[in-house]
């Protein structure tokens, strides 16, 4: 006898990731038996904010902006082969997400497509502004005076499992644990109960591993000639399989680049955790002390060990606020004395800066000096021995709650051009509007998270 | 055995996350050996001279035996984080090659593994 398998691959794990990299996880899913399952995870703490901006301005956006572009490749086949797709496009307006879908089905002619919405994550639907500025923050920012733009708790995997229980096919959510994308399923596959901690945290542990996409399966790992990973132009995303004891075996998709080592995944594993004994989520709070990780097979690697413990009382929630702008200015010196001809058009930047009266603090970088692991003074460039010759270029940066300083800041590295030191090149210029995050915790008890069913009818 | 001192780089490899103005970076042996120099060396207050310049202000080490892993939470690294910083990489996703460039260590030289550049050069 064999024991139940469930196949949970992942399309993507970012806003920005790949939008063909799903084609071969479906495909290598297909060949499978078993429940099988794809995930997108594109919901970033502040592509949900930027998504709330969305809807405000128009009612019927606010859900993922490239929910076409990863669900159209991949619909049919997905419906065809009996794969169920579970993902957070649904951002700031689910409903509007699964009305996207439903029309993308009725437009490639997929009949009977079932989508469900899992809701109830939003607080400004529920509670006031004030309410929710009065709330102290993990990180001791206050609230008080900005502008909230989003407030949103993060439910657990229970009702992802209850949309799947209704037979939908695809699942969108908005703000949920991206572990629960792929806990919600096999919650819903082998009936795991609150108290089954141990099997919770296993599945708790593969979400986490799918989450990042490739990151598991040889992307953001390479460094050639000490980590060497091939063909990672077209790297294959992985695929958990996962039994009813919650063991898991971390592969990728079939013909493609990549690698899946125990190196690969321990580097996930640990991938924006603090503490590994008390990894918090709303379904269970994880202890990867004891987990074990070992190759049994090409580009095939167990993951077990995993330990859980009860959730506790309070859910995390993410506030976002204005986070004013950032205006940025770059610019390009070359060739002999190049080093020298930058370091005088830092400082022209920064007694510009001055002349003008800019308040805010400004930092000038000269990238070629080691900028990125410098500070705000680059005090680690005094003293460093760097070639006069070569490649340096200047950037300035400021963050103000003024669109117009923030963009005065950038202008003043494109005046270089004329006004500043011999053969400044390659000008570039950003200014973005910022949104800044704050974490709180609320009772259970304050969220309802609910669930809807849509389906496609001929 | 002879030992020779070397970046961390050329022994072990991580990757860096970021929670708010909080860095955790692992920290990944690439031979068993090379273990308990790692966990002789890489500690809390070695860590924290490399980025006290970006203003850290505590580092917690957590050890995973089983994994042959540490994970290193270094505080306030990341000045201000994404919500704050006005470097280029608010995320601080670069910052675990500055620990692996900056941490040097004193391992047996067979620890090195096969085609390092390392190998062989006897510093």
């Amino acid at each position: 006898m064999t024991t139940k398998k469930v196949y949970i691959g992942c399309g993507a794990g970012f806003a920005g990731d790949r939008f063909d990299a799903a084609g071969p996880v479906v495909r290598t899913l297909a060949q499978r038996d078993g429940p099988r399952y794809l995930i997108f995870e594109v919901l970033a703490e502040r592509t949900l904010a930027i998504a709330q901006r969305l809807r405000r301005n128009a009612p019927q956006a606010g859900y993922s902006p490239y929910l076409d572009h990863y669900l159209e490749p991949v619909l049919a086949e997905a419906k065809k082969q009996g794969i169920r797709i579970v993902s957070n496009m649904g951002a700031a307006n689910p409903e509007g997400a699964a009305r996207r879908v439903l029309e993308l089905a009725a437009d490639q002619g997929i009949d009977g497509l079932r989508v469900a919405l899992v809701a109830g994550d939003d607080l400004l639907a529920m509670h006031k502004a004030e309410e929710i500025r009065n709330l102290p923050t993990i990180e001791g920012i206050t609230l008080a005076d900005r502008e909230i733009i989003a407030a949103n708790a993060y439910l657990g995997a229970r009702p992802v499992a209850e949309a799947l229980e209704l037979g939908a096919d695809v699942v969108l959510v908005g703000r949920t644990t991206d572990a629960a994308l792929t806990l919600g399923p096999l919650i819903h596959e082998f009936g795991w109960a609150e108290d089954d901690l141990d099997r919770l945290a296993q599945g708790t542990m593969a979400g986490h591993l799918l989450e990042c996409g490739a990151q598991v399966s040889g992307a953001y790992f390479a460094d050639p000639g000490f980590k060497d990973v091939p063909d990672l132009a077209e790297v294959g995303f992985p695929i958990a399989e996962i039994d009813e004891a919650g063991d898991i075996i971390i592969t990728k998709a079939e013909n493609t680049g990549g690698l899946v080592s125990r190196a690969t995944v321990i580097e996930q594993a640990l991938y924006e955790i603090h503490d590994p004994a008390n990894y918090l989520t709303p379904d269970v709070v994880l202890d990867m002390s004891r987990l074990r990780v070992e190759e049994v097979g090409p580009d095939r690697v167990r993951v077990a060990g995993a330990a859980g413990r009860p959730p506790t009382s309070t859910l995390k929630a993410t506030i976002s606020i204005d986070g004013g702008w950032l205006g940025e200015g770059e610019i390009t010196y070359a060739g002999p004395n190049a080093l020298a001809r930058a370091e005088l058009a830092a400082s022209v930047v920064r007694r510009r800066c001055q002349i003008l009266g800019i308040q805010e603090p400004v930092r000038v970088d000269i990238i070629g000096t080691g900028s990125v692991h410098d500070n705000d003074m680059g005090s680690q460039r005094t003293g460093k021995e760097l070639p006069a010759d070569g490649e340096y270029r200047v950037r300035a940066a400021v963050r103000s709650s003024s669109r117009e300083i923030a963009q005065r800041v950038s202008d003043e590295v494109l005046s270089l051009y004329c006004s500043g030191p011999a053969a400044g090149g390659g000008v570039r210029q950003y200014v973005t509007e910022q949104v800044s995050t704050a974490s709180v915790l609320i009772g259970r008890d304050q969220v309802l998270p609910y669930v809807q069913v849509r389906e496609v009818t001929s | 055995m002879s030992k020779i001192e070397v970046p961390l780089h050329a022994v072990a490899h991580g990757r860096a996350g970021d929670k708010g103005n909080r860095s955790n970076i692992s920290v990944v042996p690439y031979h068993a050996e090379v273990w308990p120099y790692l966990l002789d060396q890489v500690t809390e207050a070695r860590v924290l001279d490399i980025f006290r310049h970006k203003g850290a202000t505590a580092v917690k080490r957590y050890e995973l035996p089983g994994l042959m892993a540490l994970n290193l939470v270094i505080d306030d690294a990341l000045e201000g984080g994404v919500n704050g910083s006005l470097g280029i990489d608010g995320h601080g996703k670069t910052l675990s090659y500055l620990l692996l460039g900056e941490l040097r260590v004193k391992v047996p030289a067979d620890c090195l593994p096969e085609g390092s550049p390392w190998r062989g050069s006897g510093i």
